[in-house]
C-alpha cells in the first residue's frame, strides 16, 4: 500500500474477506458504505487481539494491564487527533457516533450559550442528526432556526447566508458532505464568512460524510466543533468523535454525568474533570476506541488523497453511466464537486423497487428519505435510491448498479 | 425470494382498483411509514354499519400500493368489527408471496391506515 500511488481497489479487497460472497447467487456489490462502512481485517484483528491480550478498564487501574489499556485508548486519541490535524488530543472527545458528539454540543454549550432571539443557522441539506438536535435546542431556549438553502444544482446558497449571518447569530452548522446530494460544501469558503460577518458565532461541521473519504484540517478549517462516527471510515460501530477548540471545550459543562469524569463529589453536589474526561461518562467504548485507531492508521497507509481520486473517479463514471439511462434522474451536482455517493430516481420504479431488483443482482445499496426528510421535501421527493462508494469499490460494481437499473426498468415499465 | 412480484401483485399495482378519495366520508385517515415516507390515506362510507364505498390513495412501493388497493376489495362489505378483526396473517396471506423482512411494513402500512382510522373514529 502507498499514500501517494492510484488505488489499487482490487488488492484492496483483500481485507474485506466480507465483499468476497454471494448473495441470490451473485457476487456481494456493496454500495452502502455512506449508511456504514465495511472494516478491514486489521482493525477486526486489532480489536480481536486487544479484547484476548490487553484489555482492562482504563485510568485509575493500578496494575499493568490496566494502565496499558489506558494507553492504548490514548494513542488512538492521539492518531485521531493527527488525522484531522487537531492541535493536541485533549481536543479529541469519544463520542458513541456523530449523532452523539452533536448532541453533546446541543446540550452542554447549547444550554450555556443559546438563549431566546438567538439564532442558529443550519442548512436545507442536514442529515437529522444535525438538525433534530437544534430544533429540541430551540424550543427550550426561544432560540430561532435558520437554514441555509440549497440552489438547483444541489450547492449551498452562499450569498443566501451572508444575508442570515446577523448580529445574533449564535451558531452555524453544517454538513461537509451531503449524504444524499453528495456534494462537498466549502467549508473554508463558509466559515471565512462566518468570521467576517458574524465573527461572535460558533460553527460546527458535520463531516461524518466527510472523513472516511477527503482530507479533514480542523486547524486549516478553523472551525470551533467537529463531529463524525468510526464506522463509516472503516472503525467500528459504537464510536465517534467530537472535536472541539480547547477553551471552549473547557469552558463547557458536561453532558452526561456520573463515574470517569468527576473531580470530587459531595452527597449533593459535585465538581468536574478536566477534557477530555469531562466528556467521557461512565466506562468509554475503550476497544472500539482502539479499533478506530486502528481504522486510523488502515486510511493513513491506502492514502486519504488516493480514496478521494478514487472516489472521484468512480462518481464521474457512474454519473456518466447512469444518466445515459432513459428515465433515470440524479440529484445533486456533477462529479467534480461530489464525493462517492450518487442519489437517483428512475420513472415508474419506486426506490424500494429498485433497491429489492437491485438485491436481487447481488447489488446492495439504500432506498429511502436516508435520515434527510426536509431535504427531499426541498427536491419535491418522498425517496430516493443511493448507491454509495469506498475505497474497496470496483467499476465493475458500478457497471453492474447501472445493468440492475436497466433491468428494473424494464420489469416495471 | 423472486416471486415478489407477481402477476397479481404488479396487476393491482398497475390497475390498482379503488383508487381515489371520498368526499366527507364517514372513515378517513392517512398515514405514513416513517422509515421510507410512502403515504397511505384510505376513505370509506359506512350504510346499515357495512362498507358500501372505499377509496385509497397516496404514493408508495409496488408492495404499499397493491397491498392497499387488494385491502379496499376485500373490506368491501365489511363491517367495522370485522376489520377490526383483520390481521396482518390475512395481508400476507392476500399478497400470497413470501415477503423480505424490510418489506413487511410496506406490505403492512394500508392495514395500518384502516385500522388507526377506525380508532379515531371512536
Amino acid at each position: 500500500m502507498s499514500g501517494t500511488t492510484v488505488l489499487d481497489s482490487l488488492s484492496l479487497r483483500a481485507d474485506f474477506p466480507i465483499l468476497a460472497q454471494e448473495m441470490h447467487g451473485k457476487p456481494l456489490a456493496y454500495l452502502d458504505s455512506a449508511a456504514s462502512s465495511q472494516r478491514p481485517r486489521q482493525v477486526v484483528e486489532a480489536m480481536d487481539q486487544f479484547y484476548q491480550a490487553r484489555y482492562a478498564n482504563i485510568h485509575r487501574g493500578v496494575y499493568v494491564l490496566s494502565e496499558e489499556a489506558t494507553a492504548a485508548y490514548e494513542q488512538a486519541r492521539s492518531k485521531v487527533a493527527a488525522f484531522i490535524n487537531a492541535p493536541s488530543p485533549r481536543s479529541v472527545i469519544f463520542t458513541r457516533n456523530t449523532t452523539e458528539a452533536i448532541n453533546l454540543v446541543a446540550y452542554s454549550w447549547g444550554r450555556d450559550n443559546i438563549g431566546a432571539g438567538d439564532r442558529i443557522i443550519a442548512t436545507e441539506m442536514e442529515h437529522h442528526s444535525n438538525l433534530v438536535p437544534w430544533q429540541m435546542l430551540a424550543q427550550a431556549t426561544g432560540a430561532e432556526l435558520a437554514f441555509i438553502p440549497i440552489t438547483d444544482e444541489g450547492y449551498l446558497d452562499l450569498d443566501a447566508l451572508d444575508g442570515l449571518l446577523q448580529e445574533n447569530v449564535k451558531l452555524v452548522t453544517f454538513a461537509h458532505v451531503s449524504n444524499v446530494l453528495g456534494t462537498v460544501n466549502p467549508v473554508e469558503e463558509v466559515i471565512a464568512r462566518v468570521r467576517k460577518l458574524a465573527p461572535q458565532a460558533k460553527v460546527l461541521v458535520d463531516t461524518a460524510q466527510g472523513v472516511p473519504h477527503l482530507p479533514v484540517d480542523v486547524t486549516a478549517w478553523d472551525c470551533d466543533f467537529l463531529a463524525f462516527s468510526g464506522h463509516k471510515m472503516c472503525g467500528p460501530t459504537g464510536v465517534g468523535v467530537l472535536y472541539g477548540r480547547q477553551e471552549l471545550l473547557d469552558s463547557m459543562p458536561p453532558f452526561l454525568t456520573g463515574g470517569g469524569m468527576i473531580r470530587r463529589v459531595e452527597l449533593t453536589h459535585s465538581t468536574w474533570d478536566e477534557v477530555p474526561a469531562r466528556f467521557e461518562a461512565g466506562t468509554p467504548a475503550i476497544v472500539e476506541a482502539v479499533g478506530l485507531g486502528a481504522a486510523v492508521d488502515y486510511l493513513n497507509a491506502v492514502g486519504i488523497e488516493a480514496i478521494a481520486a478514487h472516489e472521484r473517479e468512480l462518481a464521474a463514471y457512474a454519473l456518466e453511466r447512469m444518466s445515459a439511462v432513459p428515465g433515470v434522474h440524479i440529484v445533486g451536482p456533477p462529479a467534480e464537486h461530489r464525493c462517492g455517493l450518487v442519489s437517483f430516481t428512475v420513472d415508474r420504479v419506486h426506490p424500494h423497487d429498485m433497491a429489492q431488483i437491485l438485491d436481487w443482482e447481488g447489488v446492495a445499496v439504500r432506498a429511502g428519505h436516508h435520515c434527510a426528510q426536509p431535504l427531499h421535501r426541498k427536491l419535491g421527493l418522498t425517496a430516493t435510491t443511493r448507491a454509495s462508494f469506498y475505497l474497496y469499490t470496483l467499476k465493475e460494481e458500478v457497471d453492474r448498479l447501472v445493468a440492475g437499473i436497466e433491468k428494473a426498468i424494464r420489469q416495471f415499465s | 425470494m423472486e416471486n415478489l412480484y407477481r402477476e397479481h401483485i404488479l396487476d393491482h399495482y398497475g390497475n390498482p382498483r379503488n383508487q381515489g378519495t371520498l368526499e366527507s366520508p364517514d372513515v378517513t385517515c392517512e398515514w405514513d411509514n416513517p422509515l421510507c415516507g410512502d403515504v397511505v390515506r384510505i376513505d370509506l362510507n359506512l350504510e346499515d354499519g357495512r362498507v358500501s364505498e372505499v377509496r385509497f390513495s397516496g404514493e408508495g412501493c409496488v408492495i404499499s400500493m397493491a397491498s392497499a388497493s387488494m385491502l379496499t376489495e376485500a373490506i368491501k362489505g365489511k363491517t367495522i368489527a370485522e376489520m377490526e378483526a383483520l390481521r396482518d396473517e390475512d395481508i400476507f396471506e392476500m399478497l400470497g408471496v413470501e415477503l423480505p423482512p424490510s418489506r413487511v411494513r410496506c406490505a403492512l402500512l394500508p392495514l395500518r391506515v384502516l385500522h388507526k382510522g377506525l380508532a379515531e373514529r371512536r
